[in-house]
């Protein structure tokens, strides 16, 4: 604050913005900003917070005999659990099913989301609405939708045959869980894609076109370095939930394909393993939180 | 745009083709849902004529009847109090610096990101623990269900509502605000009048998106309810489990139909708001512009 020389006199005292008096705005702010927050910050730390500390000591607690849980006595028994061959099965046939999708994602939201982009803003926006229904529609539903249609042996069947795959079962088998998990996380993939090449400056692919560049090259050189935060954004936004996901493998998968979600499920509800659950429940999260940290890394945040 | 930038060609036919086979991907299993849900024949399978009945079954099935309010009435509780808490949140880490704000930041973001089961399991053990202790301490013997439900509904709706509105106001100037408080407008008014109209497509947004929620989350809430109830997509997980009937096919077009409706309501508020009609705001905004008067024609302006 700078002095104003030709200050009224009678003023000095109050109305100049002195050290002391900023100091003391600054705190009524600061006081009213931590009152503003007070009820979401105590209910979060009593009903988010609390809970997950729950978890993270159960995750070093014991199993007794009758399928309680003995909370004295921590240990890493429960992470040393997941070396064993039946756990990391799962937890690399999770990380497969994932990364799977999170491609077939991928490959399959590009073109879209360049196509969309360059449509004129009517056709784009009336595109988008299209994309945001099932985006917005329940998931437990759209799972059930690939249900009674794989299942639909009058309708699917016939398709098949059709195209001349056979008579082939997809229901039940690691390809249908593939299928409705793209199904369920694709949107999450075209949505980024499109906010990051729609923000391309057009005009350099025509210049790299103008310059003889093939469309494969102007592809890997222009459009794809361009749109790399959309990529990286997408492909979290898909690779993180497909990793914890519980209802797709429940309602499409089978007795084979049991994946980390419904694992940890099986822990908490039939095999009352809690401590086994929970330490994979926060392995999980450890996933979640050093993807998210690469998602802000690469200027997420903007998207 | 130039039209030069359009695919052309082999490529435009190629892309062309391509995106009616993701909209055929995204529609064709919900188009298929619906057309079943009429079919009268007990086998989902086939074809049987059209009927109503299994809409019917839905109305009369005593057990759905009641997840259906448990759910409505879950959704409503957790979107009005996660959106009057998220909103205080959003304005409080946007508007003002204060002790414990980055760690208050951290907190609101953990929700969004944490994955569904590693929430339900907290649910799950939180939910233990808590009553283990109202029992001992107060002697209530404490059940899981509507209100153990919405408890974990909230906690994950607050922050995606504080999500939405911080990206509204982060947009947003100070300089309007800080012009009512030179004005004389107290606190409450400059909110009422000033912020509370500028963010307002922002809280409805916020709202939707808790309602949706709320309406769709199967993990966490199967994890947070009871004997005493459940909602309608953790009662229709259940009955999946057990096999297709055309009745969850009914129940799932409803569902389905309930969706549509939320986001027709979004878009269309999105345009509503989108135009001006706002006579505080543009009266806020002509006291910035203009040279003060005097306060009292000002405060008319305000309250216009």
């Amino acid at each position: 604050m700078t002095m104003v020389a030709d200050r009224p006199e009678g003023l000095e005292e109050a109305a100049v913005a002195t050290p002391e008096f900023e100091k003391a705005a600054e705190r009524a702010a600061s006081r009213r900003g931590f009152l503003l927050s007070l009820p979401a910050y105590a209910y979060l730390v009593l009903f988010f917070a609390v809970p997950l500390g729950i978890v993270m000591i159960y995750s070093f607690a014991t199993r007794n005999r009758f399928g309680g849980t003995d909370l004295s006595g921590w240990n890493l028994d429960a992470y040393r659990k997941l070396g064993e061959p039946i756990v990391r099965d799962i937890l690399f046939r999770s990380l497969w099913l994932a990364l799977l999708t999170t491609l077939i994602c991928l490959v399959v939201a590009y073109p879209f989301a360049y196509f969309i982009a360059t449509r004129t803003p009517l056709v784009r926006n009336l595109m988008l609405v299209f994309v945001m229904i099932p985006f917005w529609t329940n998931f437990l539903v759209r799972n059930y939708a690939w249900r009674v249609l794989l299942g639909n042996d009058w309708l699917f069947t016939n398709i098949s045959e059709a195209l001349g795959l056979g008579e082939r079962e997809l229901l039940f088998t690691t390809s249908a869980v593939v299928i409705g998990l793209v199904y369920g996380f694709l949107p999450f993939m075209v949505l980024p894609l499109y906010a990051s090449i729609e923000r391309i400056d057009l005009s350099l692919v025509e210049a790299s076109r103008d310059l003889y560049a093939s469309g494969f090259q102007t592809f890997r050189r222009v459009l794809l370095p361009l749109s790399l935060p959309g990529v990286i954004a997408g492909s979290i936004l898909v690779f993180v939930p497909s990793l914890g996901a519980y209802v797709t493998p429940e309602i499409l998968g089978g007795a084979k394909t049991t994946l980390l979600g419904s694992y940890i499920v099986t822990q908490f509800l039939t095999a009352r393993n809690w401590p086994v659950g929970a330490s994979l429940s926060f392995v999980l999260m450890a996933v979640m939180l050093v993807a998210t940290l690469v998602y802000f890394r690469t200027g997420g945040r903007n998207l | 745009m130039s039209s030069t930038v359009q695919p052309r060609g082999s490529t435009k036919i190629a892309l062309t083709a391509h995106s009616w086979l993701v909209y055929l991907f995204f529609f064709a299993p919900i188009f298929v849902l619906i057309v079943f849900s009429f079919s009268d024949d007990n086998n989902v399978g086939r074809w049987g004529g059209f009927t109503l009945e299994w809409y019917q079954d839905f109305v009369e099935h005593n057990q759905l009847q009641n997840a259906v309010w448990v759910s409505v009435r879950v959704a409503l509780l957790s979107t009005v109090i996660s959106v009057v808490l998220g909103t205080l949140a959003a304005l409080a880490l946007e508007r003002f610096k204060f002790r414990g704000r980055k760690v208050f930041d951290a907190l609101l973001y953990l929700p969004i990101i944490i994955p569904d089961v590693t929430m339900a399991v907290m649910m799950l053990l939180f939910f233990a623990e808590f009553f283990d202790i109202l029992e001992s301490v107060f002697g209530w013997d404490a059940q899981k269900g509507l209100g153990s439900i919405t408890i974990s509904h909230i906690a994950f709706n607050i922050s995606f509502v504080s999500v939405v509105v911080r990206a509204r106001l982060a947009g947003m100037s100070e300089v309007l605000e800080e012009a009512a408080l030179d004005l004389y407008a107290t606190r409450w008014k400059t909110f009422r009048y000033v912020t509370f109209p500028q963010i307002m497509p922002g809280v409805a947004g916020g709202a939707l998106l808790a309602l949706t929620l709320s309406l769709d989350d199967v993990v966490i809430t199967q994890f947070a309810a009871g004997p005493g109830a459940t909602t309608l997509p953790v009662f229709v997980f259940g009955l999946i489990r057990r096999g297709v009937t055309p009745l969850i096919n009914a129940t799932s077009v409803l569902m389905l139909a309930a969706s549509v409706i939320l986001v027709a309501l979004s878009l269309a508020f999105q345009q509503f708001s989108g135009r001006g009609g706002r006579p505080s705001l543009r009266a806020a905004r002509e006291a910035v512009s203009a040279p003060p008067k005097t306060n009292t024609q000002i405060k008319e302006g305000i309250n216009q």
